[in-house]
C-alpha cells in the first residue's frame, strides 16, 4: 500500500495517511499491523478516520528500528497494512464523558473524540506529555472540541505549557471536587492507565481503557499479547473497567515479552 | 457432554476428542485454562525449550487466501519459567488435560525439558520434531527416522507419562518416521504439524516473513493431513492425534474415519474463536447420534473398513 500523505506532529511524532476503504471504515480504537518491508511489522492504533477519502492514518513516534525506518519513508513509499483488527471504543449512551491522553496514547483517542463530538457530548479533554512540544494533536482537539460542550486541560512534565505535572493530576482533583462523569476513557502509558482506573474504581464511574501488549499475529492465535484470558488483539485492545477487574494483578503490573517471560510495565 | 464423547489417548482419559494445537495460544495458565472452559478436551502448550527464545522479528504471520503461513521461530520462556505457568495451571486441583509440547536442539536437551515440564504437572509431552522453520530442531530431527528414534528413546527414559510425537509433513514417507517413532517407544503420534511454504509480496518484490519461510497451516492443509493419518493408521497400533486445518465438526469426523482418536484445532479459532471446541463437540456428538454409533470410539479408523 502507498503512503498518500506525511504530516509532521511534533519533533518525534509523524502521521502517515493511506488509502484503504476497510481502514477508512474501521471503529474508533482499531488498529493495525503496519509492515515495514525487510525491518519489521508494528501493531498501530488508527489515529484517523476518513470514510468520505476512503483514507485512513496512523500516528508514529520515532522509539525503535521499526518507527525509525518507517519515519525515513515519503508520500509514495510501500508499506503493508493488515487489518483493521480488535474491538472498539463503546461508545456512551449518556453524554458527559472525560478523555485522558498521553504521548502518542492520544492516537487512538481522536477517532473516538470525533464520533463524540458528532453526538451532543459534553467532553472533558485533558492531554498530556513530556514537553509542550510532544503535545499531540493540540490544535485538532481545540478545533474539535469548539463545535461541543466541551474543555481542553493540558499538562506537561516540565510545566512549558498548561498544568506543569502528570495528566492524572486534574483528573484526580475533579473527581476530588465531585464533579461527575457517565464515563472515562483512557489511552496513554500503562501506569497512567492504571491511575486512572483506580480512580474509575473509586468514584465508581464507567471506564474504557486501551492496551498495549507486544503483538505478532494479531488474530487471537499465537498468544503473545496475552493479559490474563484475555487476548489483547482481539479481545481489547479496549477493556472495559469491569475487565481489567479480572486482570488486576496483571495490568499495571506486568506484560510478557516477546519469550513469554513477564516484564514489569 | 455425553458420555459418547470420551476417549482415551495412550491412557489418558478425554471428556471428548478435541485438543488445543501446540503453537496457539498457550503461552500462559490462564489462556490454557481459557481454551478449557470453552470446551477443549485437552490443551497443548506452546512449544517449550530449555532456554528461552524470543522468536522471529515480525512479519511472523501472513494470512493467504487458502490458509495462515507462520514463523514464530519457537518463542517460549524456556522451561523453568514456563514450569510455573504449569504449575498455576493446576492451582485448585484443576484437573484437565494439558499437554507439553517440547523442543530441543539435542535428544538430551528434549528430554530436560520434557521432565522439568512433567515434574511440573504436565499429563504427558508430545515432542516437537516438526516445526519447520527453525534450523538444528523441528522437521530437521522430524525428517530423520535415526534422530527421531534417539529423542524418544531418551525421553521416554526419563519421563513416565504418555509420549507423544508429532510429525512433520515435509517427509518422503511419513509412515516411515511414524513407525520409528513407535518401535522407539511413542504412545501416540500426532499428524501433522505445518507444511513449509512462503508468500512473496509483489508490490515490494520480497518474502513478507522475517524468517522468509513458514509453516502453512489451515483448510489448505487438510487433506494432505487426512492422507497422512489414513496411511499411519494402516502401520501403527498407537493412537494417532489427527491436526491440520480442522475447523468444524465434519472436518473432525473426517479424521477420526482417517484413524485419528483425538483432533487438534489452531487456525480455525482465528475465525471461530475459542467456541470452536464446542461446536465441534456438539456436531461430533450429534453426528454419533444419528448414525446410531454408541462411542467416538466406534468411528476411529471406520474408513478403512473393507
Amino acid at each position: 500500500m502507498k503512503i498518500s500523505t506525511v504530516q509532521d506532529e511534533t519533533s518525534s511524532v509523524k502521521s502517515f495517511a493511506f488509502h484503504d476503504r476497510f481502514c477508512a471504515n474501521a471503529k474508533p480504537g482499531q488498529f493495525v499491523m503496519i509492515w515495514i518491508p525487510s525491518v519489521d511489522e508494528v501493531p498501530m492504533s488508527l489515529s484517523a478516520l476518513q470514510p468520505d477519502k476512503s483514507q485512513a492514518a496512523i500516528t508514529v513516534e520515532s522509539v525503535g528500528e521499526a518507527t525509525k525506518a518507517l519515519h525515513k519513508m515519503k508520500a509514495g513509499d510501500t508499506i503493508g497494512v493488515r487489518g483493521p483488527f480488535g474491538n472498539s471504543y463503546a461508545i456512551a449512551k449518556a453524554h458527559n464523558v472525560m478523555i485522558v491522553g498521553g504521548g502518542t496514547g492520544l492516537a487512538s483517542l481522536m477517532p473516538l473524540t470525533e464520533r463524540l463530538a458528532r453526538g451532543k457530548n459534553k467532553i472533558t479533554f485533558l492531554m498530556g506529555a513530556k514537553t509542550r512540544n510532544d503535545l499531540l494533536f493540540l490544535n485538532r482537539i481545540n478545533e474539535l472540541l469548539t463545535k461541543v460542550k466541551g474543555r481542553v486541560i493540558a499538562t506537561t512534565e516540565d510545566g512549558s505549557y498548561g498544568l506543569e505535572g502528570l495528566v492524572t493530576a486534574p483528573a484526580e482533583k475533579m473527581l476530588e471536587k465531585g464533579e461527575k462523569f457517565d464515563m472515562i476513557y483512557a489511552c496513554g502509558p500503562e501506569q497512567m492507565m492504571h491511575k486512572m482506573f483506580l480512580l474509575a474504581e473509586k468514584f465508581n464511574i464507567p471506564f474504557q481503557a486501551s492496551l498495549e501488549r507486544f503483538m505478532r499475529c494479531a488474530i487471537g492465535l499465537c498468544g503473545t499479547c496475552v493479559i490474563g484470558k484475555y487476548r489483547v488483539c482481539q479481545d481489547g485492545p479496549i477493556f472495559s473497567g469491569q475487565q481489567l477487574r479480572e486482570v488486576k494483578d496483571e495490568f499495571g503490573h506486568f506484560l510478557r515479552d516477546f519469550d513469554g517471560r513477564k516484564t514489569t510495565v | 457432554m455425553s458420555s459418547r464423547l470420551e476417549i482415551e489417548i495412550a491412557g489418558l482419559k478425554l471428556s471428548n476428542p478435541t485438543m488445543l494445537a501446540a503453537g496457539i495460544l498457550g503461552l500462559s495458565a490462564a489462556s490454557l485454562r481459557e481454551a478449557i472452559k470453552n470446551g477443549a478436551g485437552a490443551v497443548v502448550t506452546k512449544s517449550v525449550g530449555l532456554k528461552p527464545r524470543s522468536g522471529y522479528a515480525n512479519p511472523a504471520v501472513v494470512q493467504v487466501s487458502c490458509g495462515l503461513l507462520n514463523a514464530m521461530g519457537l518463542p517460549n520462556p524456556g522451561a523453568q519459567d514456563f514450569a510455573e505457568e504449569i504449575r498455576e495451571f493446576r492451582e485448585d486441583g484443576f484437573k484437565a488435560r494439558i499437554i507439553a509440547s517440547v523442543f530441543g536442539f539435542s535428544a538430551e536437551e528434549f528430554a530436560e525439558a520434557a521432565s522439568v515440564l512433567i515434574e511440573a504437572g504436565a499429563d504427558a509431552v508430545e515432542l516437537n520434531v516438526s516445526c519447520p522453520h527453525v534450523e538444528k530442531t523441528g522437521s530437521e530431527i522430524g525428517q530423520s527416522p535415526t534422530m527421531v528414534r534417539e529423542v524418544v528413546k531418551r525421553v521416554k527414559g526419563v519421563v513416565d507419562k504418555p509420549v507423544i510425537v508429532k510429525l512433520t509433513p515435509n517427509v518422503a514417507d511419513i509412515v516411515e518416521v511414524a513407525e520409528t517413532a513407535v518401535k522407539a517407544g511413542a504412545d501416540s503420534v500426532a499428524a501433522i504439524n505445518t507444511v513449509r511454504a512462503m508468500a512473496i509480496d509483489i508490490e515490494t518484490a520480497r518474502p513478507i516473513l522475517a524468517n522468509k519461510i513458514g509453516g502453512l497451516s489451515g483448510a489448505a492443509v487438510r487433506p494432505i493431513a487426512v492422507r497422512c493419518v489414513y496411511e499411519i493408521y494402516e502401520a501403527v497400533n498407537v493412537p494417532i492425534i489427527g491436526c491440520g486445518g480442522i475447523s468444524n465438526w465434519r472436518d473432525a469426523v473426517e479424521f477420526m474415519l482417517a484413524g485419528a482418536s483425538a483432533v487438534q484445532i489452531g487456525t480455525a479459532i482465528a475465525c471461530e474463536g475459542l467456541g470452536v471446541f464446542k461446536s465441534i463437540t456438539r456436531g461430533i456428538d450429534s453426528y454419533l447420534r444419528k448414525k446410531g454409533f454408541g462411542s467416538v470410539k466406534d468411528i476411529v479408523g471406520l474408513s478403512h473398513r473393507r
